[in-house]
């Protein structure tokens, strides 16, 4: 164990951690905008830089490692106008289109503006794009819009891509002497969507609804997505009695915060106009709607025939591997206790 | 799945993990970069995986027991085994040391194509480990001896004493959502919840008294022995809850006649699927995201399913539907919702003894979890094989049913891709998903394809011993020469149409869906 020092409070630590890892352990704050937990460190946006006893320079926290004895200060007035000038470099070039921007309410930059205070970088003039002067642009899903003007290149897309998905699609370079993200290998993209979950302003959003909410329009209900047997956490966006976005919880297993495609964007057959909503009996060629009183006294005359007719073994039921434990155990039940038969089956070998 | 972080090994089995399972196929590919874990892909097809693996062993399809056993060779010739482990949690090491004798690792490379020394190499990789996983999925089960193969591969790892630890274990991906809870349910012809057997009397009169019903010892029928059985006219009623036999089974023109033979067939779903053109009644349940309940995934993780949206139209919970049904038949299930079906759940299943909904609010609990104080259990066979000792079981190599001939030369392997999901009939509804994989392909090595005169995009069609499809053409060395491979999503190539339903494996009644013998014919240029 080493000793360390951060705001005068002694805290004894492992070695080999970051600066901001002992913070954060220790429920000291230091501002952040492109580090991500279960990534290395990025290193790009210099927000979470502190005051090292024996260093000229202000370091970022989030590669410094901790040595024994080390004295850090996280909050001083020299270390707090650095960080406005950071935000006062990013928001001139970074347009104030927040009232169309999806982002809102969300925006990491809105927040730390927010809790810096920017009055002097108006005072002066220096926030200057007032309006999005490029349109967005798709790469190589459908499902993501890419506005450049908003990027702060943070470069947590490029990293997340190339870390936590393995694809490495996204490279950070320059347009024009702004600091831009670029699709380096379009062709690796598996539309996973990372990327989107990640991007801490608007650059990065969703193209699938077209339906939006402001966080306080919208209900976001946890539950377990619908596809593969991996079981992720999803949180299901309802705004207006629709799916408007599909986002996850970093919190827990067996995702962590991580989707796949058909996780993420997978959403709309839910509302698709093709849904079943009525009873349908057979008449002939073709089916008439009926209602479920008649459908379900047609289908239990019918099985009560048969059972009579040819004994219980004559019938037969299948159940899934996509409908609830409740909804499973109850069809068993119903096969078993009321049919008679152990005739019940899923697909779970196709 | 967390645990796989501990492994130094991990052998992929007939798992395209980056496609089927992506979530977790990312972290095995973030383990292989950041940390430096090997990977051994063992897959027909060259798999995304393979770019991050140490090795991979491409056999030919439907020849894994030959190349385990040929693993299995090596690791005892060599003595790389655990010999304390074997002694002391197994039992069958002589009879299975007489077995894997003779698959030296020049036999496993006639019969499965794979380099001898790629062979020796995977399994001293394997058992040297200090913890090795092995994952597999359908690659391995979808066979006519899908059970041999498991039972192979858990050979494998009871030599080495790859088991019951962090990091270890012989790990089956399950396919669907909830594969695992509807096992567990009791959705199976021979056990009810929780793995009890329905021919034994005791349970039997134990389920009697809980459900105050007369119920029968006799074993079910499997899907596919429920199409024959109603082809010779034994079966005249099938009820489906939320299943589209008509793609995903195997030979499906004879599932077709089988569902045309019966006098009542239901089907209970949220899209009019293609089974429904065959249903005397079509019921409107509610989608996932309108229900109430619990799902249980691969890991054996029971995790809650909550309502966001009011159930579309005239829709009801599936569980409702069976409900209401079942008191029209004299036996009412006045359930008034899902937790008081949990509730009873977790009385007739042992392992959900534990588990309530309150504890699994917000991490599921993964069973068994037998008590409310129990934490649940992660990791199966710690300290201890759950049978007791581990048995080994020799398994001899047989061919694939289905070989190729002169007028079937190719074999076709059939599986999923990235973007959708089994028959579609969701994801296909899905404009990002559509985009990612439009149009079903056919994937062709390209030498094979220069011989045959196929170009890339070419309409090709797939005559096969039971019927054919048409679909396009697509060059690629993701595939072996003499092997292409189609997925069963779409339903404009029912790849299903060409796969075999006669040969089951003798114990899991599973058909051979990986191996089939097919022709391939140009019909028509891409444009």
């Amino acid at each position: 164990m080493i000793t360390v020092t951060i705001d005068g409070r002694e805290i004894q630590t492992e070695p080999g951690k970051t600066i901001l890892e002992v913070a954060r352990a220790n429920g000291i704050y230091i501002p952040t905008l492109c580090f991500l937990e279960d990534l290395l460190p990025i290193g790009a946006c210099r927000l979470c830089i502190v005051e090292v006893d024996g260093y000229d320079q202000p370091q970022p926290s989030c590669v410094q490692v901790v040595t024994d004895g080390m004295n850090i200060r996280t909050t001083t007035e020299k270390l707090l106008e650095m960080r406005r000038d950071i935000l006062k470099l990013l928001l001139l070039d970074h347009p104030l289109d927040c009232p169309i921007c999806d982002k809102a309410a969300e925006c990491k930059l809105q927040d730390l503006v927010y809790e810096l205070g920017y009055d002097r970088a108006i005072a002066e003039g220096s926030v200057g794009v007032p309006m999005l002067h490029k349109p967005p642009v798709k790469w190589s899903t459908i499902g993501i819009n890419y506005f450049p003007s908003r990027c702060v290149a943070c470069q947590r897309c490029v990293h997340v891509c190339l870390e936590r998905v393995g694809c490495g699609v996204l490279e950070a370079g320059k347009e024009d002497g702004t600091p831009r993200i670029f699709p380096a290998h379009p062709e690796k993209c598996i539309a996973c969507g990372e990327c989107l979950s990640v991007c801490p302003v608007g650059a990065l959003t969703e193209a699938v609804s077209p339906l939006k909410a402001r966080p306080w329009e919208k209900t976001k209900t946890k539950t377990v997505c619908p596809y593969c047997g991996v079981g992720c956490v999803i949180e299901l966006n309802v705004a207006s009695g629709q799916v408007i976005k599909v986002t996850t919880d970093e919190a827990v297993p067996p995702n962590y915060g991580t989707l796949c495609v058909k996780g993420r964007f997978g959403f709309e057959f839910i509302n698709s106009d093709k849904r079943l909503t009525k009873p349908l009996i057979r008449q002939g060629g073709s089916f008439r709607e009926v209602s479920w009183d008649e459908a379900l006294n047609y289908v239990a005359k019918k099985l009560k025939e048969i059972k009579e007719k040819h004994g219980a073994s004559a019938i037969a039921g299948l159940c899934s591997a996509r409908c609830t434990n409740e909804d499973n155990y109850v069809f068993q039940k119903f096969m078993r206790a009321v049919i008679g038969t152990n005739n019940v089956d899923h697909c779970a070998r196709l | 799945m967390g645990d796989i972080e501990d492994a130094e090994v991990i052998l992929v089995v007939g798992s395209n993990t980056t496609e089927n399972h992506p979530v977790f196929g990312m972290k095995v590919r973030k383990l292989a970069r950041m940390k430096g874990t090997n990977l051994i892909i063992i897959d027909p097809r060259r798999i995304d995986l393979v770019d991050d693996a140490v090795l991979h062993l491409p056999l030919k399809a439907g020849t894994d027991i030959a190349l385990f056993n040929a693993m299995l060779n090596v690791i005892i010739r060599e003595e790389l085994y655990d010999k304390k482990f074997v002694e002391e949690n197994t039992e069958g090491f002589e009879e299975l040391l007489k077995v894997v004798e003779k698959y030296t690792p020049e036999l496993a490379e006639e019969i499965t194509g794979v380099p001898k020394d790629d062979i020796i190499s995977a399994a001293r990789m394997y058992a040297k480990a200090e913890r090795a996983s092995i994952i597999y999925c359908m690659g391995v089960t979808q066979h006519a001896k899908g059970t041999d193969n498991v039972k192979s591969l858990s050979n494998l790892a009871l030599v080495c004493g790859h088991i019951g630890k962090p990091g270890t274990g012989v790990n089956p991906l399950r396919g669907q959502n909830n594969v695992q809870g509807a096992c567990d349910m009791g959705g199976l012809p021979v056990f009810y919840p929780g793995y009890q057997r329905v021919d034994v009397e005791e349970v039997k009169r134990k389920f009697e008294k809980l459900w105050n019903a007369k119920l029968s010892a006799e074993p079910g029928l499997t899907v596919v022995e429920m199409g024959h059985a109603a082809i010779e006219g034994k079966v005249k009623a099938l009820y489906i809850m939320g299943e589209n036999p008509v793609l995903t089974d195997p030979d499906l023109h004879h599932m077709e006649e089988a569902l045309r033979k019966l006098d009542l067939l239901v089907v209970q779903d949220i899209f009019f699927t293609e089974t429904c053109d065959f249903a005397h009644v079509v019921l409107p349940a509610c989608a996932f995201s309108e229900k109430e309940g619990t799902f249980t995934n691969t890991e054996r993780r029971v995790q809650r399913v909550r309502r966001a949206l009011k159930p579309k139209g005239g829709t009801k919970d599936d569980w409702k539907i069976i409900a209401e049904l079942s008191e029209r038949l004299g036996y009412p299930m006045p359930y008034r919702d899902a937790e008081e079906i949990f509730e009873e759940i977790r009385k007739v299943t042992p392992q959900y003894a534990g588990i309530t909904y309150r504890r699994i609010d917000r991490v599921g609990i993964q069973w068994p979890c037998p008590t409310e104080d129990h934490p649940g259990t992660p990791i199966l066979h710690v300290g201890k094989i759950a049978r007791g000792k581990g048995l080994l079981v020799p398994v001899e190599y047989r061919p694939p049913v289905e070989q190729p001939d002169r007028e079937y030369p190719f074999v076709l392997v059939t599986g999923r891709n990235y973007y959708h999901y089994h028959t579609g009939t969701m994801t296909r509804k899905c404009k990002v998903l559509n985009y990612g994989a439009p149009e079903p392909i056919l994937e062709i090595h390209p030498i094979d394809a220069h011989i045959i005169g196929v170009s890339d995009e070419d309409m090709v069609k797939v005559v096969g011993r039971r019927g054919s499809i048409e679909l396009k053409a697509k060059l690629s060395e993701r595939v072996k020469r003499g092997e292409v491979f189609s997925t069963f999503h779409f339903h404009e190539a029912r790849v299903n149409v060409l796969t075999g339903s006669q040969e089951l494996d003798p114990v899991a009644k599973i058909p051979e869906l990986k191996v089939t013998a097919v022709r391939i014919e140009k019909v028509g240029k891409g444009e």
